[in-house]
């Protein structure tokens, strides 16, 4: 339905105002949703595979999970560079798309081998490095500024529908495969639709070479947007708030050890999440365009340390925390991006998304280590008390951070 | 415009081909038929690397199934398979039918079912295949083969009146009539005790100091296991739980093995390459049930 609305040239073209959003956004999104679709498969067998399968302890996990998303912290820096220096913004976002492509047929040759298994997630995490910034540049670069929550609730909303679809397709394919743990299936089965998402993006995705000044993107320019002190205490807020976040396989693991659920639903925990991710984006987008994006943001924090505090006191309907683990996601990860767009000039704009996405990712590395080794040491329901405290810490120092200094 | 939907509708219609493709050529074969079956009687052991039967009569039959350790009780099976580069434990029904498996990090050491059949545990050496001496760490876990919880690794378990997990290494399960309670190995600091666990809690408790690889008998009374000497060398020996009284048996030999109750009186265990029994109140002999043979249960 999404491929009759997307012309390629309609946001450069059509007045993207007078569309809810702009062509290039949906096909975008489309692209997300596909290639969501594959990740997805993967990430939501991943974590039951490596401490279930593969019996890494908690600690162990907690490295490799966070490890491995702060590692890209550096390639995202450098796919933003490049993405503004060259204004080749769809050329990066399509290598990072290819390599998180290639990353799945990496998975097959791995086999059960923690150590390989850990390089490959490293690779298609660069690969999400890679694209994410100069994604969410182009996002911006096709939208009007009144409209960008919208226009990064509806992209995401669409990223999420492929993120709700993924764990759904990796059972099915579980299912057909006649067996709880042909992963190898899942891995094929991702690939190729990594490959549709990445032929997407070739084929209609716009990249907006020609409407940018001529100022050439350099890194102290780059680095140079963190002298804004608009931008800076943005930056400041998001570090803070990532390093709050402690990451979805660890709250999976813990509703799955504390319902003690069987192995096979593990999938559907993830399933629930984005159910509400996907159903409250676009609202929650539109709403921060209205009332303003950090009130927004902060409660979308406000019910992370709600979803830390249930999982500490062991206590709570499992769909209830899914929910607000899902609207904790709609109400922070685009909309803090669209509380950035403005503040960042077009052409440093992927750059600036990338150095707060990699503030998020070098943040999350250490919360996830330590969390793993928190939850070893002192149990499930210290650590996750220990993770509420710091969101109840981090939540009032960004609302003075990010009230008044954006827009 | 046409030509790009064309495009992406062909790429998208051939993607998903090839991957149901693969999902569905590749599904496991269904196991070759085999005359062998875990109903029994008889003595199922590895054997040449594969899992075998020995019938009444003394003759052994083969399988395809390439283990590192093999266990069977009440028709369900359990195998510890090497698959390329990696291993697995397959939970097996009475005709060698592979019903679910779980990839394994580490070197396959122990496996068990518990008499019913309902209940399967393993475990693996994580570091180094030596435990005589040196560091090592081993992984054990539980399966619920009927409702399919899985315990992927007893560490997790609380332990009451031990220290904490941390230095904790599990090992060598056996499993109660009641499909919960179980008896394991627990290594810290320096000793092995022997630890009664709840799967249900996920808890465990010591009971005794100096146990390794403990085996309960049929009628839950007592522990067959391997007592280390002062020498560092195992004496296969016999604990009543109720008085804790320990009965050394005829078997001089080291063993290092799991051992099986073959029946309410006699032990079975693997040693010099070969399957062997001995009474299991201190009396008698060892006798050899199998040569070129280990890992033995009596089906």
């Amino acid at each position: 339905m999404y491929l009759s609305t997307v012309r390629p040239g309609a946001s450069d073209k059509g007045a993207p105002a007078r569309r809810f959003v702009a062509g290039n956004v949906l096909a975008l999104g489309l692209v997300s949703l596909v290639t969501d679709v594959s990740a997805e498969m993967v990430t939501a067998v991943l974590p039951a595979y490596l401490v279930l399968g593969l019996h890494l302890s908690i600690a162990q996990y907690g490295v490799v999970d966070g490890l491995y998303t702060g590692a890209t912290a550096l390639t995202r820096l450098a796919g933003g560079y490049v993405a503004d220096r060259f204004r080749l913004r769809k050329l990066v976002a399509g290598l990072g798309y290819g390599l998180s492509a290639a990353a799945k047929l990496g998975l097959l040759a791995a086999g059960a081998v923690p150590g390989a298994i850990g390089a490959v997630i490293a690779v298609d995490r660069t690969g999400k490095g890679l694209r994410t910034a100069p994604r969410d540049a182009l996002i911006t670069l096709s939208s009007p500024a009144d409209g960008l929550g919208r226009a990064f609730g509806v992209h995401r909303t669409l990223d999420s529908m492929g993120a709700f679809a993924g764990p759904l397709c990796a059972m099915a394919v579980l299912a057909l495969a006649g067996s709880g743990q042909s992963y190898d299936a899942v891995f094929v089965a991702s690939f190729c639709a990594a490959v549709l998402g990445v032929l997407l993006l070739v084929l209609f995705v716009r990249d907006r070479r020609d409407e940018l000044p001529p100022v050439r993107a350099s890194l102290p320019r780059a680095f140079g947007l963190l002298r804004d002190g608009r931008f800076r205490g943005l930056c400041v807020a998001a570090v803070l708030l990532g390093a709050t976040t402690v990451g979805d396989g660890f709250v999976y693991l813990i509703l799955q050890r504390r319902d003690d659920l069987p192995v096979w639903t593990f999938p559907l925990l993830a399933v629930g999440a984005n159910l509400a991710y996907l159903l409250l984006a676009t609202p929650l987008g539109w709403l921060a365009d209205r009332i303003g994006r950090w009130p927004v943001v902060l409660g979308g924090y406000t019910a992370l340390l709600a979803v830390y505090l249930l999982l500490a006191s062991g206590h709570g309907p499992l769909p209830v925390i899914l929910g607000l683990y899902g609207l904790f996601y709609a109400a922070t990860d685009g909309v803090l991006m669209a509380l950035a767009g403005p503040l960042l000039p077009a052409e440093l704009r992927t750059s600036g998304f990338a150095l707060v996405q990699s503030g998020q990712a070098l943040a999350y590395l250490v919360s996830s280590v330590l969390f793993g080794l928190a939850w070893q040491a002192w149990g499930v329901p210290v650590a996750c008390l220990v993770a509420a405290g710091a969101v109840a810490v981090a939540l009032p120092v960004s609302g003075i951070l990010l009230k008044g200094r954006t827009s | 415009m046409k030509w790009r939907i064309l495009v992406a509708l062909t790429a998208t219609v051939v993607l998903a081909g090839a991957a149901l493709g693969y999902v569905w050529f590749t599904r496991p074969a269904p196991a070759t038929a085999s005359t062998l079956s875990l109903a029994g009687p008889g003595l199922l052991v590895r054997s040449d690397g594969v899992l075998a039967v020995i019938g009444p009569d003394g003759t052994k039959r083969a399988s395809n199934l390439r283990c590192a350790r093999v266990y069977a009780a009440h028709g369900t099976g359990v195998c510890l398979r090497e698959d390329v580069g990696a291993y697995q434990v397959t939970v097996l029904d009475a005709d060698l039918k592979a019903k679910r498996s779980i990839p394994l990090n580490g070197l396959p050491n122990r496996a068990r079912v518990s008499a019913s059949g309902r209940m399967v545990s393993w475990t693996t050496f994580v570091t180094g295949d030596s435990y005589n001496g040196g560091q090592f760490a081993t992984r054990s876990g539980i399966l619920d083969a009927r409702d399919g919880t899985l315990a992927g690794n007893l560490e997790n378990f609380t332990v009451q009146e031990g220290r904490p997990n941390q230095d904790a290494n599990f090992w060598g399960i056996t499993f109660a009539a009641d499909d919960n309670r179980f008896y394991a190995t627990m290594s810290t600091g320096g000793h092995r005790y022997l630890m009664e666990g709840d799967f249900a809690a996920r808890a465990m408790r010591q009971v005794k100091d100096n146990v390794e690889c403990p085996s309960l008998s049929p009628d839950g009374t007592r522990i067959a296991y391997k007592k280390m000497l002062p020498d560092r060398t195992w004496r296969l020996t016999v604990l009543d739980l109720a008085t804790l009284a320990e009965t050394p048996l005829a078997e001089t030999r080291s063993v290092d093995d799991q051992a099986a109750w073959l029946d309410g009186a006699t032990i079975g265990y693997g040693v010099d390459k070969g399957v062997w029994a001995v009474p299991a109140d201190g009396t008698g002999t060892p006798r050899l049930l199998a040569a070129d043979a280990e890992s033995p249960a009596a089906l």
